[in-house]
Order: C-alpha cells, then structure tokens, then sequence
C-alpha cells in the first residue's frame, strides 16, 4: 500500500466525478481554443461551444436506423463515460485516492482493453455499413498499441517494485520516472491517446467513412459517447501524472493542485499533438507498433529492471 | 468473507452462468460474444472477491480483449453473411447435447471426487503468491517445459499459415533490398 496515499468514503466518488465532468469541459475548451485560432474566430466561441453542442445534442431527437441492435449500441455509446469513471478511481488526486487497490496499474489497463469492446459495439450496434468499417479499424489499431502500451506500463511498475498507482507515485519523490523512462513515457503518450480515439489514431471516427463508428450515432446518445472521449483522454492525461510526472509532487502548492495542474497540461499536450499530427492508417501503424515500439518498450523495460536490480 | 461478500459472490456466480448460458439463446453473433465477456468479467469478480486482485482483473483484461477479437473472427467464419442477420446459436443439437452432458458430467465428477482441505483455511498474508505455490510449486518443472513449448508452437503454426514468406518478399535468392509487399508497412521495410 502506498505510505501517501490513503483511501477516501466512497462518497467521494461524486465529487471525483464532478471533477472529471469539469476536466472534459475544460478539455473541450481547449480544443475549441485550438480550433478557433486556426479558423480565425473569436476564442469566446470556444468557452460557448461545447455547452452550446450539449444543449443541442440533448434536444435533438434520438435517430434510428433499420433493425439496429440497440441494446449493444446504447452499451457502446454510454460505457466510455463509465470507462473514464473506472479508469479515474485507481488515480490518487494527491494523496487521496477513491480505491487504493493493490493491482491499480493492472485495473487501469483492464479498463482501456474495455474500450476496443465499445468502440466496435457502437460501429456494431447501428447496424450501417459505414460504421462497423469504423468499429473494425479501431480494432485493428488496438492490436497495434496495447501490447506496446502494456510494456510501457510495465516500466512504471517494475521501476516503482509495485503495481500499486500510490506506491508509483510515492517512488518518484527523488526523481520523476518521465527522466529515466522517457521512452516508456513516449509509448504510453501513443497509448493514451490511441485508446482515446484521438488525433493520429482518430480513424475509427474517420470523415472518409462519414464519422465511422459514431455515422448514426444521434442525441444524448452522441453526447456521452463524445464526453467519454474526452473522459478516457481526461484519465489518460491524469495517469501519465501519476505515473511518469510524480503525481502531485511540487513545491508551494498542496498535492491536489499539483496534480490537477499537471494533469491539464499534460491534456493540453494530448489534445495539441493530437490536432497537429496527420492521420495514421491502421495497416501501417501495425508495423511501427510492433517492429519498433514493442522492442524499444522491451529495451525500456530491460534499463529498468537493471537499474532496479543494481540500486 | 463477510454475509456482504458471501452474497456478492453467489450474486456474480449466478450472473456468469446465466450469461454464459444466453450465448445460445441470443441470436446474434455480437450478442452471444459480448455475452461471454460478461460471463468471463464475472468470473473476474468472483477472483477479486477471493482477494486475488492480480488474477481477477487480469481475467478481465485478457478476456474483453480475447472477445473483442473473437468477434471479428466469429462474423468473419460465419461466410455468406448470415453473422450480420438474427440466427441461432445452436447447431447438430443431439451431437451438442451429448457433449454438453458428458463434459458436464465429467467436471461435476471431478469437482465431488477431489479430497478438498476440510477445515478453515491458514491465514495467508499474499493469496496470489500462495495460490501460484498451490498450482505450480510441485509442478515447475512442467510449467517451465510447457511455455517454450507453447511458442515453438506459436511460431509453427503461423510459419505454416503465412501466406507470403520471406522469399515471395525478397526474392528466391533473398537479394532483394526493399521486400515486394502487396501492402506497405508503416517503417519502410
């Protein structure tokens, strides 16, 4: 267990969800700022935006197609949220964390391997042609970043002799792990917003197919899939703090507004690298995961374990 | 266990086998995969309520994943498109039955005929390490023979099943610099 960190009322949890509502808010924003200075517009439109798509998406009628497997779809289209949600509860915020498990790293993982089932259930789900193309690439690129990813999050743990996120981040008050295990950090940055469906790996969701698994995707229904987007991108940023960037470690301020601050500037980072990146197809990111970043993330791992064994 | 525990884990016990059991009576493809998911996520958490927080989640893991996949696989085989449309799950119904009863039977006999410990169990600080010494501690030598095994036959069989080897990709002298694939890779090889 971690010696500083400690586990909070289950009671919490709606407050660490109500923070995660207002992280996917600030990332759509920033997004939005993004996208209004390359367009032009005035950047007040970003701070609008997104509340203004909610409002619309929440009056919009819930659209259907012919013998569509709803019950699938709907699981699809609202577990991103409840993947977020899973994913933060392993994440201490300081030195409070909602679910001090022994096996956090592992969890999380468990939790983004949730999201190849949704991603291919919504492109399922609606039962258009367009979509399941949609589905079938995610798939194809989860094959590509999961085992890199896995290795990368094997770095942390053996660096930190634990599987506990607490003791992870409680191993970097010396040194942060991003120094030592940059290339780890690199591979897990892939993962985080590969898993997130976004930028570069964003070609489930592609124009070509006419927005891929999410085609007929219409309503409220829309709106948790795409607040689930942000929420995975939201948990991705805020464990590469807890792993790689020392959690809430910092002079001055308190633990939580340590994290948090890190935790936005490393979702800036995503949501930026991921605008200005071009798409990548899954056939060839197939080859870049597996000729190269699973050796580089082997050769990561094999640095770690030497310097652990040699300390 | 706690009577909370104790519930929870006859709770989710009830939830696997139901779930495992609607693998035929749903009608689709997706439907009867996502089904096993569920079946297998509970069997994960019936492993967590055990205290063997390792085992549990990676149950899951492995097993959302391994579904994620099967589906693909199980539309694919299905040919002729018939995946893509409402359709049973059960076929050679009297073959199948018979299997199913003498499987069951077989696994029911075992579960009796085991001389389980009596007693209460030793309190243990590491389940995980405890249970690993149970399954494997005599049985090392085994487990240790068994994996290059298993990837020697990995590697046989997608050798046997590849469809374009290296010397359709570099040529029968194998001089070829740049390998002739029918798709590029994303390193440039």
């Amino acid at each position: 267990m971690g010696d500083t960190v400690f586990e909070v009322a289950p009671g919490w949890a709606f407050v660490a969800v109500a923070l995660l509502g207002g992280l996917i808010y600030l990332g759509a924003v920033i997004n939005g700022l993004l996208a209004t200075r390359a367009t032009g517009r005035a950047p007040s439109a970003a701070l609008r935006w997104p509340v203004a798509e909610a409002a619309r998406l929440l009056r919009q009628r819930r659209r259907s197609t012919v013998s569509a497997d709803s019950l699938l779809w709907r699981i699809g289209g609202a577990g991103m949220l409840i993947v977020a949600a899973l994913k933060i509860a392993v994440i201490p915020l300081g030195q409070w964390t909602l679910f001090d498990f022994d096996a956090g790293l592992v969890w999380f993982n468990a939790m983004d391997t949730l999201v190849w089932a949704l991603i291919w259930l919504v492109g399922w789900g609606g039962n258009s042609a367009h979509a399941l193309v949609g589905g079938y690439r995610f798939l194809a690129l989860a094959v590509a970043y999961e085992l890199p990813l896995m290795f990368a999050l094997i770095a942390t743990a053996v660096g930190a002799e634990s599987l506990n996120v607490g003791s992870i981040v409680a191993a970097q008050a010396d040194l942060w792990f991003v120094v030592w295990m940059p290339v780890a950090f690199l591979i897990y940055s892939v993962g985080a917003v590969a898993f997130s469906v976004w930028g570069p790996f964003a070609s489930a969701l592609a124009p070509d197919i006419a927005g891929g698994a999410t085609t007929e995707l219409s309503g409220v229904d829309r709106l948790l899939f795409f607040a689930g987007r942000y929420g995975v991108l939201v948990a991705g940023a805020a464990f590469a703090v807890a792993l790689f960037f020392g959690g809430g470690f910092g002079p001055l301020l308190p633990e939580w507004a340590w994290f948090l601050v890190k935790t936005v500037l490393v979702l800036a980072a995503f949501i930026w690298a991921g605008r200005k990146l071009p798409l990548i197809r899954p056939e060839q990111f197939m080859e870049v995961g597996w000729v190269l970043l699973i050796p580089a993330g082997i050769v990561q791992d094999l640095v770690v374990a030497l310097v652990v064994v040699n300390r | 266990m706690t009577v909370i525990g104790d519930i929870l884990f006859w709770l989710v016990g009830a939830v696997a086998v139901l779930s495992g059991a609607a693998v035929f009576w749903v009608n689709s493809m997706a439907r009867a995969t996502y089904a096993l998911a569920i079946s297998f996520v509970a069997v994960g958490l019936q492993l967590l309520l055990l205290d063997q927080a390792y085992l549990g989640i990676i149950t899951i893991l492995m097993m959302v994943m391994e579904m994620a996949v099967m589906a693909v696989y199980m539309i694919m085989y299905m040919g002729m498109n018939p995946a893509l449309m409402p359709m049973s799950m059960v076929h050679d119904k009297r073959l199948s039955r018979a299997i199913a009863i003498a499987t069951f039977g077989l696994l029911a006999a075992g579960i009796v005929l085991t001389p389980w410990p009596s007693g209460s169990p030793l309190q243990v600080d590491d389940v995980t390490l405890a249970l690993g010494e149970a399954l494997m501690g005599s049985k090392m030598l085994a487990m240790i023979v068994l994996s290059p095994v298993m990837v020697a036959t990995i590697v046989a069989g997608v050798s046997l099943s590849l469809p374009r080897g290296r010397y359709d990709r570099y040529g029968d002298d194998l001089q070829r610099r740049r390998a002739d694939d029918p798709q590029p890779g994303g390193v440039g090889r």
